[in-house]
């Protein structure tokens, strides 16, 4: 099977403002990857490529092996832009009527209940978008994206303007389409969140990719504390290997140990070194 | 589909109600004018040559199809002005723009949306216009349908200029540039009368290449020369002097213009909204 998007040496310039510097990324199938970065880094710009709303300058973007912006291309996604509205007054039913029409999606009202049960908006199905609070439309936005069921999801901020409950709700759901073999590409300004729904993270920074892996990879070991009688000592650089062979070393040494801790950077540490002091 | 969302939209927006009362209230002042002209026009003794129910019914009807057309220009550009860059910038495009109908079916059908909601309207007012002359003056112009069809065109010409527009500029920037557009149209227009009046061939010419540069000018001019094609002598030369006469000619080569002017700013807007980052 062909990556769900594909994107390599991507560039892209707004007059003299390089908004990318040459990026490569892959999202895989099934594969949920979050793009994290400070504003301006070009998180978005990226996104909206792979959805063919803007140009790239140089390089490509793909999916599922067709030229992003292309129809097939199109066929294959959904997406959920940052800053997005719908008409005022079309209820939640019409609006995912239309866009099932837009995509060619044949789920009739079965996709339309099953996707406002997804995004718990059943009871607002008769309800019109200018009477929902931005929370309802943003979860709106998200059944919308989902229409057609595409191989590949992309989620500009999906959760900006949710609640802590609209916030598990979403992360419920990007679970619940991992499952189902969806493939997601998610920027997000919550490292918390992507930490712990995303497979992999890529860091964006001035245009350019500057760190990625797993949300394991990226954080790493940064030595183990143990206490004994005399304190707590820090041994920093060990890994979660090396802590029984330290524990050996200090009881053999006739010291009483009392507690082992591993420490690891977080993902919001590694975020940081990466960034530098880019504000978010 | 994309159509029928734009006709939605016109509907909801409110645009349409208030175009709608403030059609009532012309063709209700409109009533009460042809009322008074043709009740006075009875006393009226004219110069010798001058036949005033003809006149008045012309003149008066003129005035109509000019506040037709301004009424559906109105319509036409709140309807369009905003349809790309204004859309955009509200975010409501972009979910429509990556589904697989594709941005050319996307513009043409807002295109098509806005003149099934225009054109109709047009050929309504001009028809009530027409039923009110007639019915209180007992004067019917010499062309029925195809000055009605010309103002509709007219319309759709405008409604075309401002989605051209709308990929370029921000909302307000078009909605004020199609007016002016639209009012230097009619200034050529009125220039082209006084050329005809003054036999200056300038002004003519100018008027001319006015006419062929924004063709809604000429289907309107040449709708109002169609109502009074078969009025001949002084009553004829004089109407054709006046502001809502008609002096130029269209003729079939206007009509297959206008279509091809149409084809034109289509595809113009087409290639601009395909190159265009949203």
């Amino acid at each position: 099977m062909p990556d769900a998007l594909e994107v390599r040496g991507l560039e892209k310039r707004y007059g003299s403002t390089v908004a990318l510097a040459g990026v490569d990324l892959k999202v895989g199938e099934g594969e949920l990857v979050g793009l994290l970065g400070p504003n301006g880094a070009g998180k978005s710009t990226l996104v909206k490529i792979a959805c063919g709303l803007v140009r790239a300058s140089h390089g490509a973007a793909t999916v599922q092996d067709a030229p992003a912006g292309s129809r097939e291309a199109r066929r294959r996604i959904g997406y959920l832009a940052e800053l997005f509205r719908f008409p005022g007054w079309y209820s939640a039913d019409e609006l995912l009527q239309l866009h099932q029409r837009l995509s060619g999606s044949s789920g009739g009202a079965a996709e339309r209940d099953e996707l406002l049960e997804l995004v718990e908006l059943t009871d607002a199905r008769s309800r019109r978008v200018e009477q929902m609070s931005k929370g309802m439309q943003q979860r709106l936005g998200l059944a919308q994206a989902l229409i057609g069921a595409p191989p590949l999801l992309l989620l500009d901020e999906p959760t900006s303007a949710l609640d802590p409950v609209g916030r598990r709700t979403v992360r419920t759901l990007l679970e619940e389409l991992r499952s189902r073999g969806t493939s997601v590409l998610l920027n997000s300004h919550l490292l918390s969140e992507v930490e712990l729904v995303c497979d992999r993270v890529a860091i964006l920074l001035h245009g350019r990719l500057v760190a990625e892996g797993s949300p394991a990879e990226l954080a790493r070991a940064r030595g183990i504390e143990i206490e004994t009688e005399e304190g707590t000592q820090v041994f920093e650089g060990a890994s979660r290997e090396d802590a029984p062979r330290l524990v050996a070393e200090l009881v053999a040494a006739g010291r009483r140990v009392y507690g082992v801790q591993v420490l690891t950077s977080t993902l919001e540490d590694t975020y940081l070194e990466a960034v530098g002091g880019e504000t978010s | 589909m994309i159509a029928g969302y734009g006709l939605r939209e016109a509907l909801r927006r409110k645009v349409f109600v208030v175009v709608l009362l403030l059609t009532l209230g012309f063709l209700g002042l409109y009533w009460l004018a042809n009322h008074y002209v043709f009740r006075d026009v009875e006393n009226i003794s004219p110069p010798a040559g001058i036949d005033p129910r003809p006149f008045a019914g012309a003149f008066l009807f003129g005035l109509a199809m000019f506040a037709t057309l301004f009424l559906g220009v109105v319509l036409a550009i709140f309807l369009t002005l905003g349809v790309v860059r204004g859309d955009a910038e509200r975010g409501l495009l972009q979910p429509l723009v990556v589904r697989p109908v594709g941005r050319s079916t996307l513009l043409v059908a807002r295109w098509l949306g806005a003149v099934a909601v225009c054109a109709p309207y047009v050929c309504a007012v001009y028809a009530g216009a027409m039923v009110i002359t007639g019915l209180t003056g007992h004067w019917w112009p010499d062309r029925i349908v195809v000055p009605g069809l010309e103002l509709a065109a007219g319309v759709a010409i405008v409604a075309a200029l401002s989605l051209l527009g709308s990929v370029f500029l921000t909302a307000t920037a078009n909605g004020i540039a199609v007016f002016m557009i639209f009012g230097a149209g009619l200034v050529a227009g009125l220039l082209g009368s006084i050329g005809h009046a003054l036999n200056s061939h300038t002004l003519e010419h100018a008027s001319k290449v006015a006419a062929w540069a924004i063709p809604f000018e000429a289907l309107y001019q040449d709708g109002l020369r169609q109502i009074t094609a078969n009025t001949t002598g002084i009553t004829g030369f004089l109407l054709q002097l006046g502001p809502f006469g008609g002096a130029y000619t269209g003729g079939p080569a206007l009509r297959l213009w206008a279509l091809a002017y149409l084809a034109l700013v289509g595809l113009v807007a087409v290639a601009g909204f395909a190159r265009k980052d949203l």
